[in-house]
């Protein structure tokens, strides 16, 4: 009988979280609905999206460059280490290109611009909201929609795909001090095996796409779990956890869909 | 004076962005030899093409001067209909010869074009009649080893 009653809790644990998350996923579609004329207007003063840019954008720039030349860096080694056993390292320059344009620009710069700056604003906005901040704006008839969050989603979802081509671009760079540097690799074959293999339409704009919709959602989660925050100090600290789990998790998944549609040619 | 230099590091921020994906297009992706008029086309009919793929280079002397544009098959003849971009700046005698082979051992195929004599030059749509087919390493590596049976 006990064991029977303690089946009977786990499933309705479980049904409590489906019930839980799709409330949520409702909840969020809702605030980004109400979001949308806050995010026209808010362009009038695009000073206060430039604040933002240089807090989440620039802020965020060396952690890209940093990481972006490591990545290019290890792809050359590792892929050279490969290649040169079927006499292919002319094709190192290829090989590095397409896999930071495709994939690994855009998702690293997700996932990096999720901790980095994706926590932020979820814990910005929700001390804001703690502080009583938001509130306050409200009662002088000012829309924190339009004030705090707006320019915050403009800034994240502008700043991803800059940050998302720097970081390729360094990638790449990187690949090629290390290849033709320490590799000895021949300079002209590394770019030209690069430029006859990798497509603009389909490769650069590819992953430009992918980046574009990956600013979106981080900068959508990001907002939603501030705005959302129980006013608490444990509040806060769990909507900051929950903004790098969930962007963490949708950019993966969101990336293999498009991967799947962009491979299909679609 | 905050605000001034803010702007600063965000403008340079931006611009540093659009470079990036300029760079992307044009160094990486080298989309100069993409833009349309200026090129013209000419087709090539091949017994078999080996594993030759579209976007692959066409060469004259080892120089590229365009790419394989798009690859089908004649459904009368069963041949495989290559099409060339060719830049524009590049004319061929209309009896030009045209070759698939193979960079290195194993490396990637391409078109090797060899100029002829005549005095009229391809157009755009014109058709290159003399051509030789990829060499498939399966295909040579049988024929020598039945040849040696024969021999023996």
């Amino acid at each position: 009988m006990s064991a029977m009653t303690r089946v009977t809790a786990g499933i309705q644990r479980l049904g409590r979280r489906a019930i839980d998350g799709t409330n949520r996923l409702g909840r969020a579609t809702l605030f980004l609905v109400r979001l949308v004329p806050g995010l026209g207007a808010i362009l009038l003063r695009a000073r206060l999206i430039v604040q933002q840019l240089y807090m989440t954008g620039v802020l965020t720039l060396v952690i890209i460059l940093v990481s972006g030349a490591f990545v290019g860096m290890i792809l050359a080694l590792e892929g050279y280490n490969t290649l040169v056993k079927y006499d292919a390292q002319s094709s190192l320059g290829l090989l590095v290109a397409l896999s930071l344009t495709r994939e690994l620009g855009p998702v690293l710069t997700a996932l990096l611009f999720a901790g980095r700056a994706g926590s932020a604003l979820t814990a910005e906005i929700g001390l804001m909201k703690a502080t009583e901040q938001l509130a306050g704006m409200e009662m002088m008839a000012v829309d924190p929609l339009v004030r705090v969050v707006a320019p915050r989603f403009w800034a994240g979802w502008i700043a991803v795909p800059l940050l998302a081509m720097i970081f390729t671009a360094v990638g790449i760079l990187g690949a090629y001090v290390v290849a033709v540097g320490a590799l000895g690799l021949d300079g002209g074959v590394f770019w030209s095996q690069m430029q006859s293999g990798v497509s603009v339409t389909n490769d650069v704009i590819g992953g430009l796409i992918k980046s574009v919709v990956f600013g979106f959602v981080i900068s959508w989660i990001a907002v939603f779990e501030g705005y959302d925050a129980k006013p608490t100090s444990e509040g806060v600290s769990r909507a900051t956890t929950r903004t790098v789990v969930s962007s963490s998790l949708a950019i993966l998944g969101l990336d293999f869909i498009m991967t799947a549609f962009m491979l299909r040619g679609l | 004076m905050q605000m001034k230099s803010m702007e600063f590091t965000v403008g340079l921020f931006v611009v540093a962005g659009l470079l990036a994906l300029a760079m992307l297009a044009l160094k990486v992706g080298n989309i100069h030899m993409l833009g349309a008029g200026q090129t013209y086309t000419v087709t090539a009919d091949f017994n078999n093409i080996g594993s030759l793929k579209s976007k692959a280079p066409v060469t004259v002397a080892g120089v590229r001067v365009g790419q394989v544009a798009a690859i089908t098959v004649n459904p009368v003849t069963y041949r495989a209909v290559v099409t060339l971009d060719i830049l524009k700046k590049y004319r061929f005698p209309r009896d030009s010869s045209a070759s698939i082979v193979t960079a290195g051992l194993l490396g990637e195929q391409y078109v090797s074009l060899s100029p002829g004599g005549s005095r009229h030059n391809l157009k755009n749509g014109g058709k290159i009649r003399i051509t030789q087919s990829a060499i498939v390493l399966e295909q040579i590596i049988s024929q020598l080893l039945y040849s040696k049976a024969g021999h023996s």
